[in-house]
């Protein structure tokens, strides 16, 4: 919370603050010091509350015309595309808006791998963050099942059934999950009521996510602890609500372009043919941003083993502010880890590309070996660096590489002055 | 302070706690055990097939429990291939006579043991089955051959109740 005392200028205000303080949160998220060197890449926190919002209510309103059965459900789409009105454009926003929303997510999460976010203090930030994100594909992944397209369908089999490695109980808790021997209605009903409650709860984890950031404040490009406030915050309006409002009106226009332009891209046309339980398509994938994990499971030979290999890849995350050794956050004065964070973000991105493509010959060897890679750098890369890389020295102030031209510069300056006092 | 001697009210704390502890599962588990397959789902447990309209070297597929099920009536020289192969070449050793015993019939659940994809008929590396999503190819008696499944294609509980109809389930 603020670092002074808030008091509101009329009689009610007063009243009102005294009873429920209100006032004094809206204040604190106004004068909130924020470093006065974020740069764009922080602006995806905003962007972020903007899908959530979006994803919301386009699907509220869906949800009015929409009908959660095996046998209307497919038809009920169809009929919100064609006959209620901006139907196809509620949902062709709220389909698209996922894609957006992990865009934006794995953006969020680039910027704090890059600028070392997670790390002390903020551990509790990044923790909420990973589990924010693991139900965002809870719900996208329940979500794409609604329209019951052959994909919806044939992805809600597959996904399920990773249960089903699960020893001994694993069969029992597939036919709990389906409510019956197969995805079916049961399995519908109950992804639709899922698919509805935890938007609301990321909503809560949201506002953790917010409380914890607003402890320690913000990390910043250089990744120095940063007096607040002082000559090197700035309060949160209008200096951070406008470079805000500005960066989502480019990613508005991003949004847009796909919603307007090309609303189909990232889906797939298999979905467009009703579900059918006696055919399987010929080529099974899952959604874009699912793609990097869903190559980590093809990779593995063994089905149990590729399950954990799939879960571990996202648990991983949780544990990073542990693993990487480094007492030093900003890649810009860690010039390996930067190296090693750039081969991380080819890494995931051919996964990614490789989990579209068909898992035989070339292209499951290349799965095999990023997979090795993506495990290699957080359980080995990371914690080894932290102790044998030797990190720039680091700028005593956010200020002074602001002021001084490049941080480099800063840091070229830093090691002059310590010449000096040899 | 001395150590604590038992009393009477310790009883009442953890007769309490217990009473209140089976009192919180008898309350969760209704709402658990709901999602489990309702009677609706159950009764609906078995099916009967009429397959004399089945050529050899044919499969059809029917639905049994919302999942596809496998009748294949097999040629001579499938059933030889299946009977020739070596119980150490399997994955997952079974004898083709355990898995159909009426050799002409095959009936087996057309769900593949990995993730539960449909596999496609006469396809793959074994004269089988061949799944589409990851790459499991299954031989002519449903057993897996190659790739991540890791069992062979499941056998229902099936009869026949005359020479022409077979009862799943």
């Amino acid at each position: 919370m603020s670092d002074h005392e808030y008091t509101p200028k009329s009689n009610f205000g007063k009243w009102f603050n005294d009873r429920l303080p209100l006032l004094t949160l809206a204040n604190h998220l106004t004068d909130y010091p924020t470093p006065k060197n974020l740069n764009y890449w922080w602006t995806f926190g905003g962007i972020l509350t903007f899908c959530l919002v979006t994803q919301i209510v386009t699907g509220l309103v869906l949800a009015m015309h929409y009908i959660a059965h095996a046998d209307m459900a497919f038809d009920s789409v169809e009929h919100i595309m064609r006959d209620v009105n901006y139907g196809w454009l509620i949902r062709y926003i709220h389909a698209n808006g996922a894609s957006m929303f992990f865009l934006a997510v794995y953006i969020h999460i680039f910027r704090s791998l890059f600028y070392g976010s997670y790390k002390a203090p903020r551990e509790i930030i990044w923790i909420i963050g990973i589990i924010i994100y693991l139900l965002m594909m809870a719900a996208a992944f329940m979500g794409y099942v609604l329209p019951w397209g052959q994909m919806s369908f044939w992805g809600a089999t597959v996904i399920t059934n990773l249960f089903s490695a699960i020893p001994l109980v694993g069969e029992g808790i597939v036919t709990w999950l389906w409510g019956g021997y197969s995805v079916d209605n049961p399995t519908l009903t109950r992804f639709f009521t899922l698919h509805y409650l935890i938007p609301f709860l990321i909503l809560g984890l949201v506002v953790l996510h917010i409380w914890a950031l607003h402890v320690p404040g913000n990390n910043n490009p250089v990744g120095i602890d940063v007096k607040k406030p002082s000559k090197d915050t700035v309060p949160f309006h209008p200096y951070i609500v406008i470079k805000d409002a500005f960066a989502l009106l480019m990613f508005m226009i991003v949004f847009a372009f796909f919603v307007f332009y090309t609303p189909n891209i990232l889906g797939h046309a298999d979905n467009y043919i009703e579900a059918n339980p006696l055919v399987t398509p010929a080529h099974i994938v899952p959604e874009w941003y699912l793609l990097p994990f869903y190559a980590i499971l093809r990779s593995v030979p063994d089905k149990l083993m590729g399950v954990i290999a799939m879960l571990s890849a996202i648990f991983i995350l949780a544990a990073l502010p542990w693993l990487d050794t480094s007492k030093i956050r900003s890649a810009v004065f860690r010039p390996l880890y930067r190296q090693f964070y750039w081969i991380l973000v080819a890494d995931v991105l051919i996964l990614g590309y490789v989990g579209a493509m068909p898992a035989e010959g070339l292209y499951l060897l290349i799965a095999r070996v990023a997979t090795a890679y993506y495990f290699l750098h957080f359980l080995v890369i990371l914690p080894i660096l932290g102790f044998k890389e030797r990190t720039l020295p680091v700028p005593l102030s956010i200020t002074e590489p602001v002021l001084g031209g490049s941080s480099n510069l800063a840091a070229a300056r830093n090691d002059s002055r310590l010449e000096k006092l040899k | 302070m001395s150590k604590k001697k038992t009393e009477r009210r310790d009883f009442l704390f953890t007769a309490t706690a217990a009473v209140g502890a089976v009192g919180v599962g008898a309350t969760i588990w209704p709402m658990i055990d709901q999602m489990n397959p309702d009677a609706s789902v159950k009764a609906l447990a078995s099916t009967e097939v009429d397959v004399s309209s089945i050529n050899p070297g044919k499969t059809i597929t029917v639905l049994w429990r919302g999942k596809p099920v496998f009748i294949r009536r097999r040629t001579l020289a499938e059933i030889d291939e299946a009977k020739a192969v070596k119980l150490g070449d399997l994955k997952h050793p079974e004898k083709d006579e355990d898995r159909a015993k009426n050799p002409e019939w095959l009936v087996m659940l057309g769900v593949c043991t990995h993730l539960g994809c449909v596999p496609l008929d006469q396809k793959g590396d074994y004269n089988g089955w061949f799944c589409p999503c990851h790459g499991s190819h299954y031989d002519i008696s449903g057993r897996i051959r190659k790739g991540p499944a890791p069992t062979n294609m499941e056998i229902p509980k099936y009869e026949f109740v005359n020479a022409n109809t077979i009862k799943i389930g």
